[in-house]
């Protein structure tokens, strides 16, 4: 392992974070820390994941969109962001694709994705 | 001043801090760094030290570099350098060198050699904006356009910006933040990027167009010597608390 790749996955280590099992087509549910002023509360983003980005390592992103109030809304996380305060995944998506970018061009009916029916984890990541 | 450091590029990250800031950071990486030689002002002329980085195998270094680094009681480096301190900062030769030298939080200068883009276009080369996709112009569609006037004077003016070589050149990048440093693996990370390609050898000195922040060790800071100012430093940390 190269030090740079060395330096990543002990910087993972460090932060801690547990990523569920997730890809795109699933409804996820993000608890992200929003500072005001002094205070600081989860604020809770609902909505499919459309993209995964450069893998699981520490550069990891995954787009998640979401129609609020008739205005089809994304938003990009970073994986292991030290703003995020959990991640859960609500359904399990069947798609054919690793990018749903051809839901932006969709509304309503056309914009839904079949639930998975047997999903099961992969071997050596959890549920 | 205090002198600088050799170190090697080792590639870009990211840090994610405490307040979900990421920043991208630049690793670099101490190489077996020692002191070779000193340059006085009695006998050079001027004071400096210089410093060597790297392991190379012996039979790659010319005999008179043996000679110097064996004149010196150090065993051979890849890369030296030389870096201008004032008397008062001279290093004692064979000292070794540790990433503790800079602060977090401290600013420096690194300079390197950039990554040669070999001839490269005016467009490239000094941000030309090019001549237009369509209305009638054919084939030059990249070109740097007109070099200068008419008859009078009938020539192009020096240092007129042309295509030509790029890259490759010595380049110093001022200001850079030092995130973090690791002492027992000799790495410095610095905010953002730095000349040169992976596996280049680059210099860290202290910034010169901001002030040294209270702290930093003087004349450097010395791997070997640290377990004996241990019981030294202990105090003043105490005392700064």
């Amino acid at each position: 392992m190269d030090l740079i790749a060395q330096l990543e996955a002990e910087q993972v280590a460090a932060l801690g974070k547990e990523i569920p099992d997730f890809k795109a087509g699933d409804t996820i549910r993000v608890g992200y820390k929003v500072t005001e002023g002094t205070r600081t509360r989860v604020q809770n983003y609902e909505g499919v994941c459309i993209a995964r980005k450069n893998g699981s390592g520490i550069a990891g992103s995954f787009t998640v969109r979401k129609i609020s109030f008739g205005e089809g809304v994304e938003r990009v996380f970073p994986l292991h962001s030290t703003n995020i305060d959990s991640i859960t995944v609500v359904r399990r998506g069947r798609v054919r694709r690793a990018k749903l970018y051809y839901l932006r061009s969709r509304r309503g009916k056309s914009a839904r994705i079949a639930e998975v029916s047997n999903y099961k984890p992969k071997a050596g990541a959890e549920a | 001043m205090r002198s600088g450091l050799i170190a090697k590029k080792v590639g870009m990250t990211r840090l994610f801090m405490e307040d979900g800031k990421q920043i991208p950071v630049t690793v670099l990486q101490l190489d077996n760094l020692q002191v070779v030689s000193q340059r006085t002002s009695e006998k050079d002329g001027y004071s400096a030290v210089q410093l060597g980085a790297g392991t190379p195998k012996v039979k790659r270094v010319s005999k008179a570099m043996r000679g110097h680094f064996a004149g010196n009681g150090v065993a051979p480096k890849r890369k030296l350098a030389e870096f201008r301190v004032t008397p008062d900062n001279l290093i004692e030769v064979g000292a070794e060198l540790s990433a503790e030298h800079f602060l977090e939080g401290q600013k420096v200068d690194v300079s390197g050699t950039s990554i040669g883009k070999g001839f490269a276009g005016a467009m490239k080369r000094h941000n030309f904006g090019g001549l237009r996709a369509s209305h009638g112009v054919s084939i030059s569609h990249r070109s740097h356009g007109s070099t200068g006037q008419c008859q009078d004077p009938g020539r192009v003016f020096k240092g007129k910006k042309m295509a030509g070589h790029m890259g490759a050149v010595r380049v110093t990048t001022q200001n850079l933040e030092v995130v973090r440093t690791d002492a027992d693996r000799g790495l410095i990370m610095v905010k953002g990027a730095v000349p040169g390609s992976k596996g280049g050898w680059v210099t860290i000195k202290d910034a010169v167009k901001k002030k040294l922040p209270e702290g930093v060790p003087f004349p450097a800071a010395v791997k070997s010597a640290a377990v004996e100012e241990a019981p030294v430093e202990a105090p003043v940390e105490g005392a700064e608390e």
